[in-house]
């Protein structure tokens, strides 16, 4: 069982994670956007939507610090056990925290609005469902390793998490670990295998470009498609 | 030197009777989609008035446009690279729905399906965002011809800027009317304002435009744009804008909103510019000189020097010779006559206008004075500051020299013209009186008056005529067809078999032949031909064959 759900199943959901993102960047790019709803709604978005993305810009990091380095090296640079679990847990939980608040504002709205309401798909609806459920267990699981239990995830669930790519893999830990972490891990793992074809993807398309690139950017006409099919073999243009 | 290409439109507004026909066309060319109910890449305001979307004109409140920063340096009103990525997650600065309006449509199936009843059905009014009734309290003109300005015309950000000099009477009001399209600008801020570099000029003919697939959604342009001309589709969560109808200026063809333009107050033609000076101009400190600077970066197409730049830098001989020609450099270099909308944005426009002097003539009309004397027209263009006023702040960033000085250009053209209208002697002292020669000012009046569809429409087509014709090759010489360069003839199969002309070629001469003859309909000797369709075949009516000419 634990060699299916943490092994064959996480494959599967990153499998699908990436070939589905190279597929909607192939054939739906005109798709890819935030599908903002800010022209219908203002007032509520300007509370909730940053309050939301900040949140889980800093959960994301939050999880690349504990998911990826490994308690050794922290240790190495002179972080003690004590001193790491004090800034997790703090900064964890502010982070999610806010993270929850905007999120429960944005479903609030999204629920109440009229216009937000009958603008979202259906597929919108089971992303928000997984999210909800993954970011409401993630926030538990903070609280709860924290205060009500001691379970020390970076030997477990880290260790499993960073076999996964290096295929050193190792089941049994997670088998170990608190169902609150398992269902975490779970449902994230779904919530991967979602994402490409979800809203999501526009996480891929943060604008950091936009801080190096010149303000205004110049095109030629594409030359090489004039019409509306490639030109033929034997017909290629002169000059 | 950096010489660029820009496809510019000037548009006289002494001659717009706000029909709203450009609108309508253009929506129906561009806009007819779910998602787009509420853009219009062209919308005509009334002004004085609150423009579309309300107020946009109030850069204080919407931060579009460019500023200079303490050290005199050209950035975003909005805010800098960081600002702008940091309000991404909610944009401080996007107008609502509510600022342009709710679209909506009837239920009109009401109408037919109500059962017998002792009143008429009525068609509600269905909101197009919500689907829920709703109260119709705004649209894209709904302060048209002044309708409701007794409320609204105090909220004008144009009317305020002068206020303290009028207050908005209005028994003592004028107005005009101002079409609106993008501004394709040199220095297009919507371009600048993308985090995702979507929006980008393009380097032949500097029509701006947005890369659909590399759009994200961002909606920054939406602030950055000080037009308000960069709209956002609910639907598809892109944005979207004005196009030039690049389609139909590829293959040489006006825009819609030119085409079908009832008053023909559009011209549209190329002007070359100097790259390189710019950022330069858009930085000049005083806002008031930014309407000299740009005419600056202009350069003469005539000019040699210019030539030879041009010719390096990879203009095609024929662009050159359509910028020679351009209507646009000569109402906006040669006469001075055309002004950039709100330079003070400093976003470089590209679509000029030529201020109207009908509110003048109009105020001299009532007071039963003659309108086409020069002298009447001259003194109301110094006594009447207020519609004077305000067209500087709409094109001159409240400058009223300039304006002054292209309202007695026009008022000298009437009145010079009267004279020989009339067949009276021509005074040469009208033109001298705003600097002109009496052949200057022929020339603006021919051009502005009575200039026929290729003087006005002075279009280079893009360098893809080959592709075009492949694009319906079939298995004969694409030039082929009748009065084609080819001229095979029709095979040895007859007429009909053999490959079709092609639709788009005859589809374009029709159109052209249709778009550049004197009468509305048909060729000139139309009324001479026969209808085959109605000859019973006995005899043969005059006009079935041509003429034998007069040696029979």
């Amino acid at each position: 069982m634990n060699q299916f759900l943490y092994v064959v199943f996480p494959y599967i959901c990153l499998t699908a994670f990436v070939l589905g993102h190279l597929w909607r960047y192939r054939y739906d790019k005109f798709g890819w956007t935030t599908r903002s709803s800010q022209l219908y709604e203002n007032r509520i978005l300007r509370i909730g939507s940053p309050l939301f993305h900040f949140g889980i810009i800093g959960v994301f990091f939050g999880h690349v610090i504990g998911l990826g380095i490994p308690k050794s090296w922290t240790e190495a640079v002179g972080v003690s056990e004590g001193l790491y679990h004090f800034l997790a847990f703090s900064v964890g939980a502010l982070a999610g925290l806010a993270t929850v608040v905007g999120m429960v504002i944005l479903i609030y709205r999204r629920r109440t609005v009229g216009p937000v309401f009958s603008a979202t798909t259906r597929m919108d609806k089971v992303m928000y469902l997984f999210l909800a459920v993954v970011i409401f267990l993630g926030l538990f699981n903070t609280v709860a390793a924290n205060i009500l239990e001691d379970y020390d995830y970076r030997d477990g669930v880290s260790v499993w998490f960073r076999g996964i790519f290096r295929f050193d893999l190792h089941p049994e830990l997670m088998g170990e670990a608190p169902l609150g972490f398992q269902l975490h891990g779970l449902f994230a793992m779904a919530l991967f295998a979602l994402w490409p074809f979800t809203r999501l993807v526009h996480v891929f398309s943060a604008p950091l470009g936009y801080l190096t690139r010149p303000y205004i950017v110049y095109r030629s006409r594409d030359t090489t498609r004039l019409g509306s099919h490639q030109p033929r073999r034997g017909w290629d243009r002169v000059g | 030197m950096r010489v660029m290409a820009q496809m510019a439109m000037v548009m006289n507004l002494d001659k717009c009777i706000g029909c709203h026909t450009c609108s309508v066309t253009c929506k129906q060319a561009w806009t007819n989609r779910s998602g787009t109910e509420y853009i219009w890449f062209n919308n005509v305001e009334t002004k004085p008035g609150l423009g579309y979307p309300r107020t946009y004109e109030d850069q204080e409140k919407w931060k579009g446009g460019w500023t200079l920063n303490k050290r005199g340096r050209l950035t975003l009103k909005g805010g800098g690279r960081f600002k702008k990525l940091l309000t991404i997650f909610s944009n401080p600065k996007l107008p609502s729905i509510n600022e342009y309006y709710e679209p909506w449509t009837y239920d009109y199936s009401t109408l037919t399906n109500a059962p017998a009843q002792e009143h008429t059905p009525v068609a509600r009014p269905k909101s197009l965002i919500s689907g829920k009734d709703m109260k119709i309290e705004w649209s894209a003109n709904w302060d048209d011809d002044l309708g409701g300005s007794t409320l609204n015309g105090h909220q004008d950000p144009l009317l305020q800027k002068i206020a303290d000099k009028v207050k908005f009477e209005f028994e003592q009001t004028f107005m005009f009317y101002l079409p609106r399209i993008c501004e394709h600008c040199l220095n297009p801020s919507c371009a600048a304002s993308c985090p995702s570099g979507a929006i980008y000029k393009r380097e032949e003919d500097g029509i701006v435009l947005v890369d659909q697939d590399k759009c994200r959604g961002w909606r920054m342009c939406v602030s950055g744009c000080p037009y308000k001309k960069i709209y956002f589709n609910h639907r598809t969560g892109k944005a979207e804008k004005c196009t030039f109808c690049f389609p139909r200026i590829e293959v040489g063809q006006p825009t819609i909103c030119s085409e079908t333009c009832v008053g023909r107050l559009r011209y549209i033609g190329l002007m070359l510019y100097d790259a390189d000076k710019v950022l330069e101009a858009a930085s000049t400190t005083d806002e008031q000189g930014l309407y000299e600077a740009q005419r600056d970066v202009f350069l003469d197409p005539s000019d040699p020097e210019v030539v030879r730049a041009a010719e390096k830098a990879g203009i095609a001989r024929d662009w050159i010779d359509a910028a020679q020609r351009s209507p646009i450099h000569a109402l906006i270099s040669t006469y001075k006559v055309a002004l950039p909308l709100h330079p003070e944005y400093r976003t470089m426009p590209m679509v000029w206008y030529i201020p109207p002097l009908s509110p003048v003539v109009d105020v001299v009309k009532e007071t039963g004075e003659d309108a086409e004397d020069k002298g009447n027209l001259f003194a109301a263009i110094d006594a009447l500051r207020i519609p004077v006023e305000y067209l500087a702040e709409l094109f001159t960033a409240g400058d009223v020299t300039p304006v002054d000085g292209v309202l007695k250009k026009l008022a000298a053209m009437r009145c010079y013209m009267r004279d020989i209208n009339m067949g009276r002697e021509p005074d040469a002292s009208i033109p001298a009186a705003v600097g002109m020669s009496e052949e200057d000012m022929y020339d603006m009046y021919r051009l502005l008056a009575i200039a026929k569809y290729d003087e006005r429409y002075v279009i280079p087509s893009a360098h893809a005529e080959q592709a075009h014709s492949l694009e319906e090759l079939a298995t004969e010489c694409s030039l082929d067809y009748e009065g084609g360069p080819g001229m095979g003839g029709s095979g040895p199969f007859g007429e009909g078999s053999g490959a079709p002309t092609p639709i788009a070629v005859e589809n374009f001469q029709m159109l052209q032949d249709r778009q550049t003859s004197d009468s509305l309909a048909g060729p000139d000797d139309k009324a001479d031909r026969v209808n085959l369709l109605n000859w019973d075949g006995r005899g043969s009516p005059p006009g079935l064959f041509p003429s034998k000419g007069s040696d029979s």
